[in-house]
């Protein structure tokens, strides 16, 4: 297990994450995509602080930053999604041409 | 410490069962499936994790993200359309663009992995880091903590605020008709 090896798995979640959420018309599977997005970079956060920083406590405080803004991300996501579907009827993004409620 | 063999071993298996079910989170036709691929992607991720030593952060991330995948999976049953997968689905657009972006993204971060020349130090003793953190949360950066907490209620505070049955845009039942079938009548629907 090496630090390149780690940050290849890292990038190839995050490259599936691009695809997802760039390509999926629904709003949930468009979330999946940026959380991979998010779950890539964690991993490589964490084989940086582990294999190339000497892991410093600092590091993983980072992670948890790191979760705090996956909650969040979803918190917020799962409520637009809501807001949205009660206003528009919407659960593509095809139906949402407009923002303006 | 444990055996490198197996350190080595354990980590193929978690990364092929990361990328293999992150992959098909976007190839499946059930949604509520695509929720537990999703889920399975993570926990193989807090199990590198654990085995780099975060044991805390890894241990941390599957726990979160089983409750995550849960209100995932509530979600989609609640709105989408097809969430048991019972017909063929293909929801995508711009598929071909959005490969290529992906394809793009993963080449150019795994060429910054591969010659960026990052050192290869072993791995910290994950007791040790676990003692260190939680020093760390309740000492030098417990000002970061408290600010996620806070930021993790504002979010909260937030998200009813959306959700609510009586958001900013009214009562909820005034926009709730069906949308017309030409989306540019909608505006005087």
């Amino acid at each position: 297990m090496t630090t390149e090896a780690v940050l290849i798995v890292a990038a190839a979640l995050f490259g599936i994450g691009v695809y997802g959420a760039l390509s999926q018309q629904s709003f949930v599977m468009l979330m999946m995509g940026i959380e991979l997005m998010i779950n890539g970079s964690l991993l490589a956060l964490v084989v940086l602080w582990s294999r190339a920083a000497g892991g410093n406590p600092e590091g993983q405080m980072l992670g948890v930053v790191f979760m705090t803004v996956m909650a969040v991300e979803m918190a917020l996501g799962f409520a637009l999604i809501t807001g949205v579907y009660r206003v528009r009827r919407a659960d593509i993004t095809e139906k949402l041409r407009r923002l303006k409620g | 410490m444990m055996d490198p063999v197996l350190v080595d071993a354990a980590f193929v298996v978690f990364a092929v069962l990361a990328i293999v079910t992150g992959y098909r989170v976007f190839r499946t036709d059930s949604m509520v499936r695509a929720a537990f691929y999703l889920l399975a992607s993570f926990a193989a991720v807090g199990g590198i994790m654990v085995l780099l030593g975060a044991e805390f952060l890894g241990m941390v991330l599957i726990l979160m993200m089983a409750g995550e995948m849960l209100v995932m999976a509530i979600v989609m049953v609640m709105y989408m359309m097809n969430p048991a997968g019972l017909n063929p689905m293909v929801m995508v657009h711009q598929d071909r663009v959005a490969a290529i972006a992906g394809v793009v993204a993963f080449l150019a971060l795994a060429a910054v992995g591969l010659f960026g020349g990052f050192p290869n130090t072993p791995a910290p003793d994950p007791s040790l880091a676990t003692a260190q953190l939680g020093r760390e949360l309740l000492g030098n950066s417990m000002l970061v903590f408290q600010t996620a907490g806070v930021t993790l209620l504002a979010t909260m505070i937030g998200a009813v605020a959306i959700a609510g049955a009586r958001g900013r845009y009214g009562s909820a039942e005034d926009g709730s008709s069906e949308p017309p079938l030409q989306p540019d009548e909608e505006a005087t629907a």
